[in-house]
């Protein structure tokens, strides 16, 4: 009995240093939410993305001392890729700091979807950068979501631009067989309605091929792409389901070099579970690939030098942890633009969603950032919540990526009136009335 | 000295046989109910701590009652009836979906025979009610099995219900409206003119839906039906020579299992996600219901409820912890450490009460019966 | 002759996969036959067993040692690692819930899955190691007959001589060896079994050890396979329908099982699967099993279920 009420005590005293040790919230500070996946399937790809993250928001306090003096705090909630786990954390987090979350960034098409109508009312941006719901893109009607530097289609218009010039032309596209080799959830799906209307227009022929969720069993389907002989097979996939792909094809002895992944099907541990046998296999870029910029040795002097990093040295410059440094800057950026008409003072959701409108990022503004060579310039407006519609290819050739194509952009003519057919419908189901485009300023 | 039965006499049949017969057992439901129906909504409304955000209501309250609901629905099953199903989230799914069918207008072309079949959509309560009895239909076909697979057979048999309906809603685009990325929307929530919106409205909500359905089932379970489905969890042999139909006893413990499992899932969906794929209905979540009831305790109204505060809160608790208590541990290994101490007090809590916390409760009236003087 | 020719290819390479499931089946049907408790962990198992094997190997090789003497010190730290996790488990979970009912046992495994799943991970990291132990690449037979031939794997062939040789081990063990006999005894009746001076501690110790080696060797196949990650642990939901066709009690079972599993899903998958949306095969072998189940309520060689007031 004495040594439970012992450890009560032991325990009451833990409690109360804890809370006395706690710093005051400090004023001065923009928070933001980090929605993470360390554990889980989808660990593999989730935490490189988010050690990007943070040490990007890092680098912000220690070499600038926050955004003009606004220090950044965030704080990682792990969703694991499901939905549930996800929204939950948002709830969690969305009323933290003095002004509540700055934006929110899911990582996961089914956690956006599940959020895109809370935060529309929790009036709170959720940014999703190369993933997320690809109607978003209209911001009339999403006014509050932002598919930054590229949708699915974005990427499914690249992909087939590659494809053709590959093959020599548009023209020679007529009668091949492009096959989608999708992850079987809203995020592998999103693709396929673009991917209907360009073998609509170009006369290739599409198959999808659904790959169960997590994807570790693709034998059925390699072996009915053997069959069928697609020229091409798209890989829409995440986590073990891209490596799974690779060494699948490889085993019924189809090119690699005629696979070309997503973005999100193209960093470091897509394949090098496949060891040789990834040798030639292609991806789409979300403009950046691996690579260390400018903005990398700030990173080391500031971060890893003082040994505050979050992953290995070694794994700096991959290309997931190179996509976290962008999405955090895009969101920093949107913060700084903010601030020029709100003050330089922790802002609410609702402003940032004001800089995240207006920002524009230029070439030289892109250069001092330290990310030349890793972006094009983006413009986001009303109108256009996507800001860039850029890519590349880049081909695994057994030890690095190596960039192999020209940029392209995604053909608006195309996407422009799915956009507007899918989130009109949106529109309607939800009861939204878009905005005036014309009328923002 | 504060529980005792003492004086309390029963001159009736109706009060012999009331659903609570101890009068403090009646005062301590009602102060519940009150805080629930009452207290929770006026503090929440007036931001009292610890009201001061959503989160309380939004992601602790809301998952709480509506996986309590289909806990309810899973003890029915397993608890009561003895039959192990792994299958819960599928009937959830049903429950789901047809009510998102229903909501939004069903279209059914018989293109080769020149008809069609057409339904406007219906009002969102219909829905879900309807939502259930789909997704009792779809139990008792489910159930039939049950007749001839027993124990952990069955249970894995059942795992056929969950995966199939899994696909049928990923790959069958006439059940999401062939939306392109598969993922449905809810209707606006319209019941009787009022719109359900804000985080208290859409708990009083399920508040009600969980009260009436707790309700029905504690009444379900002390019948006739529910002394059969009992029979037949201790020993169907014995049961069917005394005059049980086991057919009988259990289809119908399939069928109300699923309707409530169903009613919970439409909530689920339309009034706690509003927007969902059938990855919200996933294994995971059958295994987290049939936790919910074991933890509980089998064969317990109440022990529902409590297994779905332990089994949904408890994980959270672990994760938020070390944050607030400001301990410098990274993400990752505060989620493992959750798995770790979560997965062993599981095990903890099987081997000290196999019965579950609704054993516990009852221990505890026992003694409280005693109390101060147990001799 | 082409269509043919693919049809076998299908069969062939289902039949191939199957095998690999029944590996992980075995593990279950181990724990199940000597103490009727349904290891749920048995996917967490292959998922410690590989990443204590892949671990050490980086290691070792790391550090200058020879490839093969690198593997057998590796094979022999995760055998010692899952003899540790045996040992606990028998220890702290399924010895104190001796005689509970069989849902309770299950559910207990599930906990033990969430702490071997957060361990496993904490020790060795939630990244994906490549493991190479077995040839990847293919085969491709009858060419002359068939335009592109008959493509099998090497890998699937390997995992078909594991499995063929893990079975026939598993049997001599039961049949030939005193601890096998009095495995088999403890199945039979435990509580017998502990009368006549089996110390049954000892014996369920012996089981998840067995099974844990199991999943080692599952794990040597799967990892060559998939890379050693934490998807792994999906392939305990991919083994119960092996598990349940063939009869949760028989070893033998647990093949025959995988092969009507791995043929039927394959081709349902490759000729059904197209003009119904695709991706049937996950549920396809639940409702096989199903219909099994309607027939046999056993598994095809379960032990007939005796029931008496």
């Amino acid at each position: 009995m004495a040594s439970i009420a012992r450890n009560v005590l032991i325990l009451a005293a833990v409690l109360s240093g804890a809370v006395v040790c706690t710093p005051a919230a400090a004023q001065n500070e923009q928070f933001i939410p980090i929605l993470s996946y360390r554990t889980g399937p989808y660990a593999v790809n989730g935490a490189p993305y988010a050690n990007g993250v943070v040490d990007y928001y890092n680098l912000i306090n220690e070499r600038d001392g926050g955004i003009n003096g606004v220090k950044i705090l965030f704080e990682e909630c792990e969703t694991a890729y499901a939905t549930d786990k996800g929204v939950e954390c948002y709830e969690r987090l969305k009323s933290k700091g003095p002004t509540g979350a700055a934006f929110i960034n899911p990582l996961s098409t089914g956690i956006t979807f599940a959020l895109t109508e809370k935060t529309a009312t929790d009036k709170i941006p959720i940014v999703t950068m190369g993933y997320g719901r690809a109607d978003s893109k209209n911001g009339a009607v999403f006014a509050y979501n932002f598919p930054l530097l590229g949708t699915y289609w974005s990427a499914a218009d690249i992909a087939i631009q590659h494809v053709a010039k590959e093959l020599g032309g548009l023209d020679k596209l007529k009668g091949k067989k492009i096959s989608l080799l999708y992850h079987d959830s809203p995020y592998g799906k999103e693709p396929i309605p673009m991917l209907q209307v360009l073998a609509q227009k170009y006369g290739f022929e599409f198959t999808p091929i659904p790959v169960t969720h997590p994807g570790v069993e693709q034998k059925s389907q390699w072996l009915a792409i053997r069959q069928h002989r697609p020229d091409y097979v798209l890989v829409w996939g995440w986590g073990v389901m891209n490596s799974t792909a690779i060494k699948e094809a490889a085993a019924v002895a189809y090119p690699r070099d005629k696979m070309i992944g997503v973005w999100w099907s193209g960093a470091e541990p897509d394949v090098t579970p496949a060891g040789d046998q990834a040798a030639g296999y292609k991806a789409l870029m979300l403009q950046h690939g691996a690579g260390k910029f400018p903005v990398h040795a700030d990173i080391e002097k500031y971060i890893y030098a003082k040994g505050k990093g979050s992953t290995e040295p070694g794994k700096i410059g991959e290309v997931l942890y190179n996509r976290g440094i962008t999405n955090a800057m895009l969101g920093v950026e949107a913060i700084r633009k903010a601030q020029e008409k709100f003050g330089k003072k922790p802002l609410t959701g609702e402003q940032i969603r004001w800089g995240l409108e207006n920002l524009i990022l230029t070439d030289a503004r892109i250069k001092e950032l330290g990310f030349e060579g890793m972006l094009k310039p983006v413009s986001i407006s009303c109108s256009d919540h996507e800001g860039a519609r850029y890519g590349r290819v880049q081909q695994w050739d057994g030890k690095g990526w190596k960039v192999i194509s020209d940029w392209y952009t995604a053909d608006e003519s195309l996407i422009e009136p799915l956009v507007a057919d899918v989130s009109a419908k949106y529109a309607a189901e939800k009861k939204v009335t878009p905005r005036d485009c014309a009328k923002e300023t | 000295m504060l529980y005792r039965e003492t004086g309390q006499f029963k001159t009736t049949y109706a009060e012999d046989i009331a659903i609570f017969p101890i009068r403090q057992d009646r005062i301590a439901l009602a102060v519940l109910l009150g805080i629930a129906f009452i207290g929770v909504p006026l503090l929440a409304t007036f931001r009292i701590w610890p009201f001061g955000s959503d989160y309380l209501l939004w992601a602790i309250l809301l998952p709480f009652l509506i996986l309590a609901l289909a806990a309810i629905g899973t003890n029915i099953l397993v608890g009561y009836c003895g039959q192990i199903s792994l299958g819960s989230g599928a009937f959830m799914a049903i429950g789901a979906y047809s009510a998102y069918k229903l909501a939004t207008g069903v279209h059914i072309p018989f293109a080769a025979l020149g008809f069609a079949i057409s339904i406007p959509p219906l009002p969102v309560l219909a829905s879900i009610l309807l939502g259930g009895l789909m997704s009792a239909a779809a139990g008792i076909l489910f159930g039939i099995p049950s007749l001839r697979i027993k124990g952990l057979y069955l249970a894995v048999a059942t795992l056929a219900a969950q995966f199939f309906f899994d696909w049928a809603f990923l790959r069958l685009p006439w059940f999401t409206n062939y939306a392109p990325s598969g993922s449905v929307n809810a209707p606006e929530l319209v019941f009787f003119g009022l719109v359900v919106r804000t985080p208290v409205e859409r708990y009083l909500l399920c508040l009600v839906f969980v009260t009436l359905l707790a309700m029905l089932a504690k009444n379900l379970v002390r019948g006739n039906l529910g002394r059969q489905w009992m029979a037949i969890r201790d020993m169907d042999i014995a049961a069917e020579l005394i005059g049980i139909r086991p057919l009988y006893a259990k289809l119908t413990a399939f069928a109300v299992s699923s309707f409530i499992i169903g009613v919970a899932g439409a909530l689920w969906a339309f009034v706690y996600l509003g927007s969902w794929e059938p990855l919200a209905f996933s294994i995971d979540r059958s295994l987290e219901l049939l936790f919910m009831v074991i933890i509980g305790g089998l064969g317990s109204i109440m022990g529902s409820f409590i297994g779905a505060a332990f089994i949904l809160i408890a994980p959270i608790m672990l994760n938020v912890l070390p944050t607030e208590l400001g301990l410098p541990l990274s993400t990752q290994t505060i989620t493992h450490l959750q798995f770790i101490i979560f997965g062993s007090l599981i095990c903890y809590l099987l081997i000290k009460e196999p019965h579950g916390f609704a054993r516990l409760i009852s221990i505890g009236k026992e003694k409280l019966r005693l109390w101060p003087f147990p001799y | 002759m082409i269509a043919f020719g693919q049809f076998l290819e299908v069969l062939i390479g289902g039949l191939m996969s199957g095998v690999l499931y029944s590996l992980v089946a075995l593990g279950f049907v181990l724990i199940f036959k000597a103490s009727g408790v349904f290891n749920y962990a048995q996917g967490a198992m292959v998922l410690l067993a590989g990443l204590a094997l892949v671990r050490a190997l980086d290691l070792l090789v790391a550090n200058g040692f020879p490839l093969w003497v690198a593997v057998v010190l590796g094979i022999g730290f995760a055998a010692v690692i899952m003899a540790a996790t045996a040992w606990l488990i028998e220890r702290f979970v399924v010895g104190p819930l001796v005689n509970q009912d069989a849902l309770t046992l299950f559910m207990s495994t599930i906990g033990v899955t969430f702490v071997i799943e957060g361990v496993a991970e904490m020790i060795f990291g939630s990244d994906v190691y490549p493991l190479q132990l077995f040839p990847t690449d293919a085969w491709f037979l009858f060419e002359g007959l068939f335009p592109g031939g008959i493509l099998v794997n090497k890998l699937d062939v390997w995992g078909a001589l594991i499995a063929g040789i893990l079975v026939a081990g598993l049997a001599l063990f039961f049949q030939r060896t005193k601890t096998g006999r009095a495995l088999r005894a403890v199945a039979d009746d435990h509580l017998a079994a502990h009368s006549v001076g089996i110390p049954i501690s000892w014996i369920w110790f012996v089981v998840w050890l067995a099974a844990g080696l199991v999943a080692l060797v599952a794990a040597t196949v799967w990892g060559t396979k998939l890379g050693v990650q934490f998807s792994i642990t999906f392939l305990a939901l991919k083994a119960l329908p092996v598990l349940i066709i063939g009869g949760l009690t028989s070893i033998p079972g647990a093949i025959v099982g995988g092969l009507i599993v791995g043929a039927g899903e394959k081709i349902a998958e490759v000729y059904l699967g197209p003009s119904i949306g695709g991706g049937i095969e996950y549920w396809f072998a639940y409702v096989l099993a199903l219909a099994v189940l309607l027939v046999r309520p056993q598994g095809l060689f379960g032990e007939r279920i005796i029931e008496r007031i």
